[in-house]
C-alpha cells in the first residue's frame, strides 16, 4: 500500500482511525508522516459516509482505499458498496469507473464475540461487479493489495486477523500478482482441498498430520475468491479425483458450497469420492473459548474430513459438524 | 440576474416541464418498461440550481432525476431513449430512468436508493479538494432522504472537511406517500444545517429567483473554499410518486389542486412579462420550439432499437 501511494499521487486511504494512531491494526503505521494526513485521512465512524465518499472519490478519477476496520462493520456500508460502487460502471455503460478498495479484517480472533468475528465474503462474492480478496501470506497480501489498488472496478479486500502478527519473507520490491489466479500451497496426489484465510494455515497443518498415514494432500489457496480461479482447481481434481473445502463461513449459499458446485458440474466423471466440505457451524459465534473453539475448523477436525473423503479406515469423529 | 439568464431559466423549466409530460404520455402507451417518477412542479429547482454551474461541475441525483440530467445539459434525445429502455439511450439501456449518467457534462449518476447519492456527491467535492481545483459538486435529494441516514454522515463529513458541496433538498411533501409532516421531526429540514455548523437555508422551490440566488450564493462559497450549504427547496410533487400511483388514498384532489396555483413556471413567466423581458408572444415562440424538440426526442427514443440481449453481459457495449 505504501508502495502504491509513493507510485501513484492518486492512491489516498480514509477511515476510521488510520492517521496518526496508525490504524487498528497498524497497516497504515508512520503513513501520516509519509504522505500527510490529506492522503492517510482520519473519519467520523461512519462507514456508510466513508464508503461512498471512496466511491464518489474513485469516480472523480482518484483511488481511494476505504478501510471500513472490520468486515462486521461494512453491514453499515452495504448500499454504498453493493448498490453503488459494484453497479456503477454496469448502469452507465461504462461510461464511468469505480477503482475503490474497500479494506477490511475479516474472520475470528480469540473470543472477539459475535459482532466481530464475520466471514462474510458470501456476501460480497454474491453481488456482480465486486471482486473479493482474502489473502493468506504476507507475499500474497502484498502482491495483492497491489493488484487490488491497480483495478478498474471495486475490490473488497479482507485481511484475516489471526494471520496480521505473522510474519513472513516479502521482497522489498513493488510486485504485483494477478486477481483471480489460485496459488498451490502444497502439492499432492489424493486429495484436492481448497481453503481459504486462515484455514489455509490449519489445512497445511492437517496435510502434514496426514502426510505420515500415506495421504498426499494437495493445498489450493484460490487468493481471490471472486473472480476464482477454477481452472487450478479443477485441474487439481482431476489429478486427486477428490475435493474438501475448508471455509471458516458458513456452509448454506456459501463460497464452499459454490467450489463443490462448480467441480460437480464440470468435473464429476473424474470424482472418485463424493466432495466434502468443512465449515463453521451455522450458529451464531460465541465467545466463550471452550464453545468459540468448538463451533470452526480446526487442524484435528480436517484432518479428519481429510481421513473420511479419502475413506480411510481411521475413525472419524464428528463428521456431521457443520 | 441579467436577460439572458431569466430567458434561460424559462427554457430550461419549459424543457423540463414538457420532456416529463411527454414521458408521461409514453408511459400510458406503453412506450416505457417500467413506471417512472416525474417532476413536474418541481423545475425550479433543477433549473434555478444548474444554472450556476459550469459543465465541468458534478451533480448526483436520485429516482427522480430526469429533470436534474435536462437542467444540466442533456440532450432530450439521449435522456428520452433511456427511459424507454433503448440502445440509443445515455447508458444503452443499462440505466433506465432512474439510474442515468453522463460523465462529459457532470451528471455523474441519478441513483435509485434512497439517501445514495449524498456521500458520493461527499467523495466527488472530496476528490477535488484533494486535486486542489475549484470544481463544486452538486447533490439533489428529497425530504425523504433527509431522514436517512447517509444524509447526516455526509453533512457531518463535508462540513468537517469544508468540501465543495451543495446539498439541495427538494421538499416535495411527500416520501413515496408518507407525508413529511408524517416523518420528519422539524418543520424546515434547513435548521439541520445547524448541527453540522453549516448554513442551512429554507426557501420557495417553487421560485426559481429564489433557488438561483441562493445557489448562488453556495456555489460561490464552495468554490471558494468556505465548505458546504443545505438548502430546503420547499415544493409539491404535482404527480404520484411515480407513474399510475393513483395517491388519492394518502392525499386529497384539493391539495394538488391548490398546488397547482403555485405552478413555477407560470410564475416566471409572469415576472417576465412585468419585466419586460418576454412578452406572450415570445413565450408562445419559446412554446413552439420546445415542442418540437421534445416530440422529435420522443420519436427518436420509440423509434430507437432496444438493445441486443447479449449486450447484458457487455459493459461498455455502447460507449466503448
Amino acid at each position: 500500500m505504501r508502495q502504491e501511494m509513493e507510485r501513484d499521487s492518486r492512491v489516498f486511504v480514509m477511515g476510521e482511525g488510520v492517521g496518526p494512531h496508525g490504524s487498528c491494526f497498524k497497516q497504515t503505521d508512520g503513513f501520516c508522516d509519509l504522505f500527510g494526513e490529506d492522503r492517510c485521512r482520519d473519519t467520523p465512524i461512519s462507514e456508510l459516509a466513508i464508503a461512498g465518499a471512496a466511491v464518489g472519490a474513485a469516480l472523480a478519477g482518484m483511488r481511494p482505499i476505504a478501510d471500513l476496520m472490520w468486515i462486521d462493520f461494512t453491514t453499515l456500508a452495504t448500499d454504498q458498496i453493493c448498490n453503488q460502487a459494484a453497479k456503477l460502471a454496469y448502469m452507465s455503460d461504462g461510461q464511468v469507473s469505480v477503482p475503490v478498495v474497500f479494506r477490511a479484517t475479516t474472520g475470528r480472533l480469540r473470543s472477539n464475540g459475535a459482532q466481530h468475528s464475520g466471514s462474510w465474503y458470501s456476501w460480497y462474492i454474491n453481488t456482480p461487479g465486486l471482486k473479493v480478496v482474502v489473502p493468506s501470506t504476507s507475499y500474497d497480501a502484498k502482491g495483492l493489495i497491489t493488484s487490488a489498488i491497480r483495478d478498474n472496478g471495486p475490490v473488497v479486500y479482507l485481511e484475516h486477523k489471526m494471520l496480521l502478527n505473522v510474519k513472513g519473507e516479502v521482497p522489498e520490491e513493488p510486485y504485483a500478482i494477478p486477481l483471480g489466479v489460485a496459488d498451490v500451497k502444497r502439492e499432492g496426489t489424493d486429495l484436492t482441498l481448497v481453503a481459504t484465510g486462515y484455514e489455509v494455515v490449519d489445512s497445511l497443518k492437517a496435510a502434514e498430520a496426514v502426510e505420515a498415514e500415506g495421504i498426499s494432500v494437495e493445498v489450493i489457496d484460490p487468493r481471490t475468491l471472486m473472480p476464482y480461479d477454477s481452472d487450478t482447481i479443477l485441474h487439481s481434481v482431476r489429478k486427486t479425483g477428490r475435493l474438501l473445502v475448508v471455509d471458516e463461513g458458513f456452509r448454506f449459499c456459501g463460497y464452499g458450497s459454490e467450489i463443490i458446485a462448480m467441480v460437480v458440474e464440470q468435473a464429476m466423471d473424474d470424482l472418485s469420492a463424493p466432495p466434502r466440505q468443512l465449515t463453521a457451524m451455522h450458529t451464531t459465534v460465541p465467545f466463550s473459548p471452550s464453545m468459540e473453539e468448538y463451533v470452526f475448523p480446526n487442524p484435528e477436525r480436517i484432518a479428519d474430513a481429510i481421513r473420511a473423503t479419502v475413506g480411510s479406515k481411521r475413525a472419524v469423529k464428528e463428521l456431521s459438524r457443520g | 440576474m441579467d436577460r439572458e439568464t431569466k430567458i434561460s431559466l424559462m427554457r430550461t423549466m419549459l424543457r423540463i416541464r414538457k420532456a416529463e409530460l411527454q414521458l408521461a404520455v409514453m408511459f400510458k402507451n406503453g412506450k416505457i418498461p417500467s413506471g417512472a417518477h416525474l417532476y413536474e412542479g418541481e423545475e425550479a429547482i433543477a433549473a434555478g440550481v444548474c444554472a450556476n454551474l459550469r459543465v465541468d461541475d458534478y451533480i448526483t441525483s436520485s429516482h427522480r432525476g430526469h429533470g436534474h440530467c435536462i437542467a444540466k445539459g442533456m440532450d432530450l434525445k439521449s435522456m428520452m431513449s433511456e427511459v424507454c429502455g433503448k440502445a440509443t439511450g445515455c447508458c444503452g439501456g443499462k440505466g433506465g430512468t432512474m439510474h442515468m449518467f453522463s460523465p462529459g457534462i457532470g451528471v455523474m449518476g441519478t441513483i435509485g436508493i434512497v439517501g445514495g447519492g449524498m456521500p458520493i456527491a461527499t467523495g466527488l467535492a472530496l476528490a477535488a479538494k484533494l486535486k486542489g481545483i475549484d470544481q463544486v459538486t452538486v447533490s439533489f435529494f428529497g425530504d425523504g432522504a433527509s431522514n436517512n441516514g447517509s444524509f447526516h454522515e455526509s453533512l457531518n463529513m463535508a462540513s468537517l472537511w469544508k468540501l465543495p458541496v451543495l446539498f439541495i433538498c427538494e421538499n416535495n411533501q411527500y416520501a413515496t406517500s408518507v407525508n413529511v409532516r408524517r416523518s420528519t421531526s422539524v418543520k424546515d429540514i434547513g435548521v439541520r444545517g445547524i448541527s453540522y455548523n453549516m448554513p442551512g437555508l429554507t426557501i420557495d422551490g417553487n421560485r426559481v429567483e429564489d433557488v438561483y440566488a441562493a445557489a448562488s450564493e453556495a456555489v460561490d462559497r464552495a468554490r471558494s473554499g468556505e465548505g458546504p450549504t443545505l438548502i430546503e427547496c420547499k415544493t409539491y410533487r404535482i404527480r404520484g410518486h411515480f407513474e399510475g400511483d393513483p395517491s388519492w388514498n394518502y392525499r386529497t384532489r384539493e391539495e394538488v389542486a391548490e398546488a397547482r396555483l403555485r405552478d413555477p413556471i407560470e410564475h416566471w413567466k409572469q415576472v417576465l412579462i412585468s419585466d419586460g423581458v418576454l412578452d406572450e408572444a415570445g413565450f408562445e415562440v419559446m412554446n413552439a420550439e420546445i415542442d418540437n424538440e421534445v416530440a422529435e426526442a420522443a420519436d427518436f427514443a420509440d423509434n430507437s432499437p432496444s438493445p441486443k440481449p447479449e449486450d447484458a453481459l457487455v459493459l461498455g457495449a455502447l460507449h466503448t
